[in-house]
């Protein structure tokens, strides 16, 4: 990793180069874009695109082999976020930050219940009132559409979708500029896609989220995202504002993409 | 069996060195105490011996002790803040053995006190060390069972986790629970574990002004909290820390302040309440 | 009257990748100006471009060549080939487009649907359902339907529902393909009537009227739109052709 940090004047992320190899294998390589305060960028590409991986790279999980990610913080300029240290990386990622796994036991503590999950990032950061923090984490439940009555429930006890949608409150109670998101709605019923797909649509328009979503499903794309990137074998193939890379797609695995969707 | 009421020839014929660990294991085991005191609640790894006892009896206390008496001590030993039960009475005649040490049962004439699971109720003054006896030295261990883990979240001051468990704690039982091994703030940086104490004696190590160190021999961990520092027990703003009390008195000696032992005495089912520590409650009667 | 629209040279093909990167020219050196007060209506055969042009004009087709620039905050500012957020800022603030059909979202009530642009733009919950509610009248759509999710609506029923949610902005530039296709006449004359009102308020629209009628009440000027000369189109022979099934559908 190596030389300046490349930033355009205003971008929230931008991503410079960025390329990771696992055992010789290009994950993904050089990537670069800028990410705009409220737009969502869909990242698609089937199995081994690479997109998970850059989605891991961006959102400093792993360290990419060459190139940079800098993100603008609230108040502390822009940072290399693998140039960080540890303890500011993952302080960055329990207020700034959110990340959405697709599983969402990954993204919980499945042993405490659905208020402590919410409330955790808040005592992380050194709230004290149990009314409080417990009135906080009730509001999100229900902003979340998770019953009231559930908020001293454990997520082990949640079926997949609630234990999703608790990832989201758990995520964005801390009011985070920047949302990971890795197929949020992966795995899940159609119908529970549906209501989970129209809860972020609407957080991130009320919340002025930005946001990372990587996703297989053109669908999810075309519904939550205002650009797309396009991968192919660890490389952006094409990228642009959503409707138009779906609706007159010109590279030609892009076309492939789009035309094998199955009509309904 | 040797009388153990008169000094021993143990160790003039060279058969134990003194206080029982070879001078280096000392030396190894001072620097770690140096180390825990200079940053307090600071959990510091160490070369933990062999002892003639299996974990679980006290090792780790017993090695604290070992490394810091001297033949111008005076030893007390407590186990649920009794003087007399078996495991007290058998470290305190290993110590008088071993390190020639007197001993006593009385808290203001003590030097060094080796206690499991109490802090006595008699004040303690400058000059004293207390030494715990310590089980499981991470406070966050029921949490995050990753020792990696929770190095880091030491190091990082990420504390989130223990005050999610006292708020499940609250949602649960409507009260933080907890009422031994209370978790406290030490000097404002590390969470410790004061070891299984009941709450109770929890105000009683902030701004102690003796020594007080934690010995834990299965883990291998010793820290400590030097005197007069601040130790605060977590809460929250509207459910704030609270000892217990008994609405009853001692039977011995009538005392309304210190921690209360019930104990069943026929097989009817009667029961009296005892100061659970022995010196204390014979002082006053 | 200075044009709040100007296009120059556009210039477009479809490259199908899976036949051989076979090239279809849709539009070749395209120039036009609308200004605030006109309404200008595309007209030309079929297949002749007209819905891509549009869509060029909306940034949802990529122009290969050319310019398309729009008056915004007393400047102009150029499309072609401009960042995603200059094009999604136009989107935003100043240029709408009523699409043929809707793109019905799961889950979400008509009524939500239609308010969503003004809630996007700060208008307070309340004032923003009102308006929608006033604008689904406004179209013919009965209250009981202005809580249901437009799936299960009819065709025109769905269109109106697209029409309002287009509309409720106050857009400078309007660009609309074909919205009445899917209307009776008499839910036809309501829209006809909304679009007039924009253009007399001083908008700036440019659209595809397939009904003559239509066209007639709407539009003050009229542009030609002919497939260029290179494309298979062109040719007398096109009829018998036809256009490649490959070519992405205006949808």
């Amino acid at each position: 990793m190596s030389g300046e940090l490349g930033s355009s004047d205003g971008a929230l992320l931008s991503a410079r180069n960025v390329t990771k190899r696992f055992a010789g294998r290009v994950a993904c390589r050089d990537v670069s874009f800028d990410l705009w305060p409220g737009e969502v960028l869909g990242i698609v590409g089937e199995s081994g695109s690479g997109k998970t991986t850059l989605l891991n790279c961006l959102a400093g999980r792993i360290t990419p082999d060459a190139g940079s990610v800098a993100y603008a913080t609230a108040s502390t300029g822009t940072v290399d976020v693998h140039r960080l240290s540890e303890a500011r990386r993952r302080l960055l990622a329990r207020t700034e930050w959110g990340f959405v796994n697709q599983d969402a036991r990954e993204g919980l503590r499945m042993g405490v219940s659905a208020g402590a999950n919410i409330g955790e990032r808040l005592m992380a950061v050194g709230a004290r009132h149990y009314g409080d923090i417990r009135g906080t984490a009730a509001d999100w439940l229900a902003r979340v559409e998770i019953d009231g009555d559930r908020l001293d429930d454990r997520p082990a006890t949640f079926s997949g979708g609630m234990r999703q949608r608790l990832q989201i409150a758990r995520n964005l109670v801390s009011g985070p500029r920047l949302v990971f998101m890795d197929e949020p709605t992966g795995g899940l019923d159609v119908s529970v896609q549906a209501r989970i797909l129209d809860l972020l649509r609407g957080l991130v328009e009320r919340l002025h989220l930005s946001a990372v979503l990587v996703t297989h499903d053109l669908g999810v794309a075309r519904l939550l995202t205002h650009r797309l990137m396009v991968m192919q074998g660890g490389a952006v193939v094409e990228e642009g504002l959503t409707d138009q890379v779906l609706d007159d797609p010109q590279h030609a695995y892009t076309q492939m993409l789009v035309a094998s969707i199955l009509p309904v | 069996m040797p009388d153990t009421s008169t000094p021993d020839t143990t160790i003039a014929e060279g058969a134990y060195n003194y206080a029982y660990l070879d001078e280096q294991t000392k030396r190894m085991i001072r620097r770690a105490i140096l180390k825990a005191v200079a940053v307090p609640g600071y959990q510091v790894p160490f070369g933990g011996r062999e002892m003639p006892l299996p974990y679980g009896w006290g090792t780790g206390g017993i090695q604290v002790t070992a490394a810091i008496i001297g033949r111008d001590d005076t030893l007390k030993v407590i186990d649920q803040g009794a003087d007399d039960t078996t495991n007290a009475v058998s470290i305190r005649r290993f110590f008088a053995r071993v390190a020639e040490v007197a001993t006593t049962t009385c808290t203001e004439d003590a030097t060094v006190i080796q206690t499991r699971h109490r802090v006595p109720e008699t004040p303690l003054k400058e000059g004293q060390i207390l030494v715990f006896q310590v089980p499981i030295p991470e406070p966050l261990r029921m949490l995050e069972p990753r020792e990696t883990e929770t190095r880091t979240l030491h190091a990082l001051s990420e504390y989130g986790v223990m005050q999610v468990s006292l708020y499940e704690s609250i949602a649960r039982h409507g009260r933080i629970s907890k009422s031994y091994n209370y978790p406290v703030m030490v000097n404002g940086r590390y969470i410790m574990s004061p070891s299984p104490i009941p709450k109770f004696d929890n105000p009683k190590l902030d701004r102690s002004p003796a020594l007080q160190l934690y010995g834990a021999g299965r883990e291998k961990r010793i820290y400590a909290v030097p005197p007069h520092t601040p130790v605060k027990s977590l809460d929250f703003d509207d459910h704030p820390f609270e000892v217990e009390h008994w609405s009853e008195c001692c039977a011995l000696c009538g005392s309304k302040e210190s921690f209360l032992d019930e104990m069943i005495v026929d097989d009817a089912g009667k029961r009296l309440f005892v100061c659970s520590d022995t010196d204390y409650c014979e002082g006053r009667r | 009257m200075q044009p709040a629209l100007r296009v120059s040279g556009l210039t477009k093909s479809f490259v199908v990748h899976a036949h051989g990167d076979l090239a279809l020219p849709v539009l070749f050196d395209v120039a036009l100006a609308v200004s605030p007060g006109e309404c200008l209506a595309l007209v030309g055969p079929s297949g002749a471009g007209k819905s891509t042009l549009l869509r060029a004009l909306y940034g949802n087709y990529r122009a290969d060549a050319g310019s398309i620039r729009v008056r915004q905050d007393d400047r102009w500012t150029e499309l072609v080939g401009a960042e995603p957020r200059t094009v999604l800022d136009v989107r935003h603030r100043t240029m709408g487009f009523v699409s043929q059909f809707l793109r019905a979202i799961p889950r979400v009530a008509a009524v939500d649907l239609v308010a969503e642009p003004l809630l996007r733009r700060g208008v307070e919950a309340e004032d923003a359902r009102r308006r929608a509610e006033f604008l689904l009248g406004m179209l013919g759509i009965p209250p009981r339907l202005w809580a249901l999710p437009p799936a299960t609506f009819s065709g025109g029923e769905q269109q109106r529902v697209n029409i309002a949610r287009s509309l409720i902005v106050d857009y400078p530039i309007l660009l609309l393909d074909e919205p009445t296709a899917s209307l009776d006449v008499a839910n036809r004359d309501g829209v006809v009537e909304l679009i007039r009102q924009r253009r007399d308020a001083g908008a700036t629209i440019v659209g595809i009227f397939h009904d003559p009628g239509v066209r007639d009440a709407v539009a003050t000027r009229v542009h030609e739109v002919l497939p260029p000369a290179t494309s298979p189109l062109a040719s007398p022979l096109a009829s018998q052709a036809g256009a490649s099934p490959c070519v992405p559908k205006p949808s």
